[in-house]
């Protein structure tokens, strides 16, 4: 995994702003003045989140139309997807086997404690 | 929920595991050096841990091996290098799906009065080994959740 890659996807969530932007694309393309309306921000300000997101390959930029219309990108999401999914992994495993050692442990006690 | 904590700091070889066991410091030093008990709680609960060899003594080797129902088998190994019973146990661990990746681990049992605390450390060859264990899981667990990312995905 490009550990430069996922320091910009990280950098780039690390932004409610620019989380809204990723959720409101999730339900498809919009154009920039469509991503604005539920801020109160000027459009410069938002161009500027996009160009961070684009930068961080999260989203792209149409050429089509002059609306130029973004889009979502799945694979950073992906990344971070991944490197969460294998902490997640090794925890849950860990955990699992510790449980079996509680498990383990109880019966023994048990046991110990019969006549 | 149990009370562990997984401790990896960015950039060493390290991973250190805390958690308590409701359970005397002696009885669980034995579940971890007897090999009736290692054979009903180590491994994963979908397969059948063989304790092929448990020698509890420094210089003594270990080997477990994971069978799983449909016949595939993982062995692990390694030699100890400290047994003090009932607080600590050092010894090297390798996968023998992955021959040369050896780490080092030190096990101590803390008595917290009828309860034992649990230190776990593993020292890894390198930062990249140890970020390996990490993400162990990835390869086969990630993908279920990322077909559905996709799918998600897909319909933007």
């Amino acid at each position: 995994m490009d550990s430069e890659r996922l320091d910009h996807t990280f950098a780039a969530l690390a932004d409610p702003t620019r989380r809204a932007i990723l959720a409101r694309l999730m339900a498809g393309a919009a154009s920039v003045t469509e991503l604005a309306e539920p801020f109160e921000m000027t459009l410069p300000a938002v161009s500027k989140h996009l160009k961070v997101l684009e930068r961080a390959g999260l989203i792209t930029r149409g050429r089509e139309a002059q609306w130029r219309p973004c889009r979502l990108e799945a694979d950073p999401l992906k990344e971070v997807a991944d490197w969460v999914e294998g902490y997640r992994r090794f925890w849950e495993e860990s955990e699992r086997r510790y449980e079996r050692l509680d498990t383990y442990l109880r019966e023994a006690q048990r046991k110990g404690a019969d006549p | 929920m149990s009370d562990m904590k997984v401790v990896a700091d960015p950039g060493t070889q390290e991973i250190v595991i805390t958690r308590s066991f409701d359970a005397p410091r002696d009885l669980v030093f034995k579940a971890f050096t007897d090999p009736d008990a290692v054979r009903q709680w180590w491994g994963q609960a979908s397969s059948e841990t063989v304790v092929d060899q448990l020698e509890a003594r420094p210089g003594g080797r270990w080997r477990f091996v994971e069978r799983e129902a449909e016949g595939n088998e993982y062995g692990f190994h390694g030699v100890y290098h400290d047994l003090q019973a009932p607080e600590r146990i050092v010894y090297t661990f390798e996968f023998e799906g992955m021959p040369g990746h050896v780490l080092l681990e030190t096990i101590v049992f803390e008595d917290q009065g009828g309860r034992t605390l649990m230190t776990d450390s593993s020292v890894f060859q390198s930062v990249g080994d140890r970020d390996g264990m990490l993400q162990s899981g990835m390869e086969s667990g990630a993908s279920e959740s990322l077909d559905r990312l996709d799918a998600y995905l897909a319909k933007g």
